[in-house]
């Protein structure tokens, strides 16, 4: 499914590379003591440190350098044991240090791999260049009075990891699909909790565009502050038509920073204040070097989670699922936690028939994430032990599901309260094919004279005077003994 | 490496410091001076040496992941000119 756009001469293919912004998840900020929570009071989680008050001086979270590290070995990256916070000197109101402390000539983590599961079941790999850490700025807010803008610091000094791809991305789709398995691995690993909406992860593209069959990058433009999958894959769909027509219209596409605008779908270049971005870097005199030894990497290697990628593949192997069944179920962790607890002690297949097929249609109809499910894994497991015992009938299965997610009940409550119980008692069903058999003899002949259809009439007959509790497979082995007769 | 006055126009503007073009000239040559004092260190041979970070032999301090600060926004607001509803407010900066 190569992503191609079609050009006045010829087609044209889109490279992509991303900058994700993560939130570490931690109780308190990258250099200082004040709390992180989403959502408090404004500056009321701010120290003078945050403030950039005279004389304070940052001291790093080791929990912030053990989160970075664990990110970095999720992405089975390289772990530089020696690293540098540098000074990233701009003015902005929401900065009050005057400069982001960062990393800049040497990042914490280098090059690492991502494997993205293709819609069709096959696999590819996107590269990571390097992931790093620094700290987040403020919150603007810019409609609270007509000349001024309000500034909260409680974002101030946050620890963030930047994880930059290389351009190894070739579609909207590659990109979307790149974002979900980073945030599936930050949150199986704990270190980012990937909420998009609340800003906790943020991401900026830079898009080119080039001829099908060139090998050389052409200039890129890049997008900031993409706060959704949703609008990353619109603004490269949109930006990737906007260089074609470019070029096709022999026009530059000039190295700048675009913004994306949600309600029209399209980007636009950012004022011209370009010549003003001179970071100046330079390694920050408040702080030494980061140093780790490899026995601290090594602990934090044999503490880590199965990951997405390996609970897939083991998935396929142990249970026999399909690769897009076990990608789907792996997708989260609690996802598969889930699973594996239906699964245990009966047939996979069916256990991750019943949790993708009715289980997720039923949460996403109410919006609700696995975690609220009404109906627990255990429940969701009786509910299948009831089938393979011959008590439900796949249909009066569905409608014992739906009176569980309604009620939160144990399936077998439902089936006493309800009177479900399938009759599988063949001399029951016997008696009632018998009746039938006698009461109607012209169905029956139509039957014997080679009309197949016939035989509907008699189960729908035999489940109406059962009131659909008749086991089906029963009714159809028996119809079709007696009628042979 | 000498600085024209350009570029202590552009050092000024990145430093948000208001430099009087009929100063820029002074100040480059000041400048230049200091930067002249300087370059005296390139005169010494570091060839095989390593960057030195620090003269004592210290590694980086770190702290545990405890909240032990903050929570004081009366203090962090005490000099901010025109605070409101516990933010601080600056002239509009919109893009």
């Amino acid at each position: 499914m190569t992503y191609l756009i079609q050009g006045d001469r010829g087609d044209w293919e889109v490279v992509i590379g991303l900058e994700i912004h993560g939130q570490v998840v931690s109780k308190a900020k990258l250099f200082s003591g004040a709390a992180t929570a989403f959502g408090a009071d404004p500056n009321c989680q701010v120290s003078l440190v945050d403030a950039a008050m005279p004389g304070m001086l940052p001291v790093i979270n080791e929990h912030c350098v053990e989160q970075a590290v664990r990110t970095g070995l999720g992405l089975k990256a390289e772990i530089n044991l020696f690293s540098v916070f540098e000074r990233k000197n701009y003015f902005y109101a929401d900065l009050p240090q005057g400069y982001q402390i960062s990393q800049y000539q040497h990042p914490i983590v280098g090059e690492g791999t991502v494997v993205l599961d293709m819609p069709d079941g096959s696999t590819r790999e996107i590269g990571i260049e390097r992931l790093h850490m620094e700290q987040d700025a403020g919150k603007s807010l810019h409609d609270q009075d007509p000349r001024r803008s309000f500034i909260d610091l409680n974002r101030t000094g946050v620890c963030l990891m930047e994880i930059v791809t290389k351009p190894d991305i070739r579609s909207p789709e590659e990109a979307g699909l790149f974002l979900r398995k980073l945030r599936s691995i930050m949150r199986y690993l704990g270190t980012c909790d990937g909420n998009m909406e609340e800003g906790s992860m943020r991401c900026d593209i830079n898009v080119s565009v080039r001829s099908v069959g060139e090998t050389e990058l052409r200039t890129r433009a890049e997008v900031k502050n993409l706060n959704s999958v949703r609008f990353v894959m619109q603004a490269i769909e949109y930006e990737a038509s906007r260089q074609v027509e470019a070029h096709d219209a022999g026009e530059e596409v000039v190295q700048e920073t675009r913004l994306f605008d949600s309600a029209r779908g399209t980007t636009r270049p950012m004022r011209a204040k370009e010549f003003a971005h001179d970071y100046r870097y330079f390694p920050d005199p408040d702080l030494l070097p980061l140093q780790l030894d490899q026995a601290f990497v090594d602990r934090i290697k044999a503490a880590l989670p199965e990951l997405p990628d390996d609970k897939k593949a083991r998935f396929i192997r142990e249970f026999g699922l399909s690769p897009y069944d076990a990608g789907v179920l792996v997708a989260s962790r609690r996802v598969a936690e889930y699973f594996e607890a239906v699964a245990e002690g009966r047939d996979p297949k069916t256990a991750a028939n019943w949790v993708i097929t009715n289980l997720f249609g039923a949460l996403n109809a109410k919006g609700l994430d696995i975690s609220e499910s009404p109906v627990s894994a255990a429940a969701l497991g009786k509910l299948i032990d009831l089938i393979g015992k011959g008590t439900l009938s796949g249909r009066m299965a569905k409608e014992v599901f739906d009176a569980m997610l309604e009620s939160g009940q144990d399936p077998e409550a439902i089936v006493a309260e309800r009177g479900l119980e399938q009759i599988s008692d063949s001399g029951a069903i016997e008696g009632i094919v018998d009746g039938l058999i006698a009461d109607n003899p012209t169905q029956v002949e139509q039957y014997r004279a080679g009309n197949q259809k016939v035989i509907g009439w008699f189960v729908g007959q035999i489940m109406k005077a059962t009131q659909g509790k008749a086991n089906p497979q029963m009714v159809n082995k028996l119809l079709r003994e007696k009628l042979g007769e | 490496m000498a600085l024209d006055s350009n570029t202590v126009k552009k050092i000024a503007f990145l430093a948000r410091i208001k430099v009087p073009d009929s100063d820029l000239g002074g100040l480059a040559n000041e400048l230049n001076n200091i930067i002249g004092w300087v370059e005296q260190l390139g005169e010494v041979n570091t060839e095989g040496v390593e960057p030195m970070t620090s003269v004592a032999e210290m590694s980086l301090y770190k702290r545990a992941d405890e909240v032990t600060d903050g929570a004081y926004p009366e203090r962090v607001l005490a000099n901010a000119p025109e605070p409101e509803k516990g933010f601080y407010t600056v002239p509009k900066v919109v893009e």
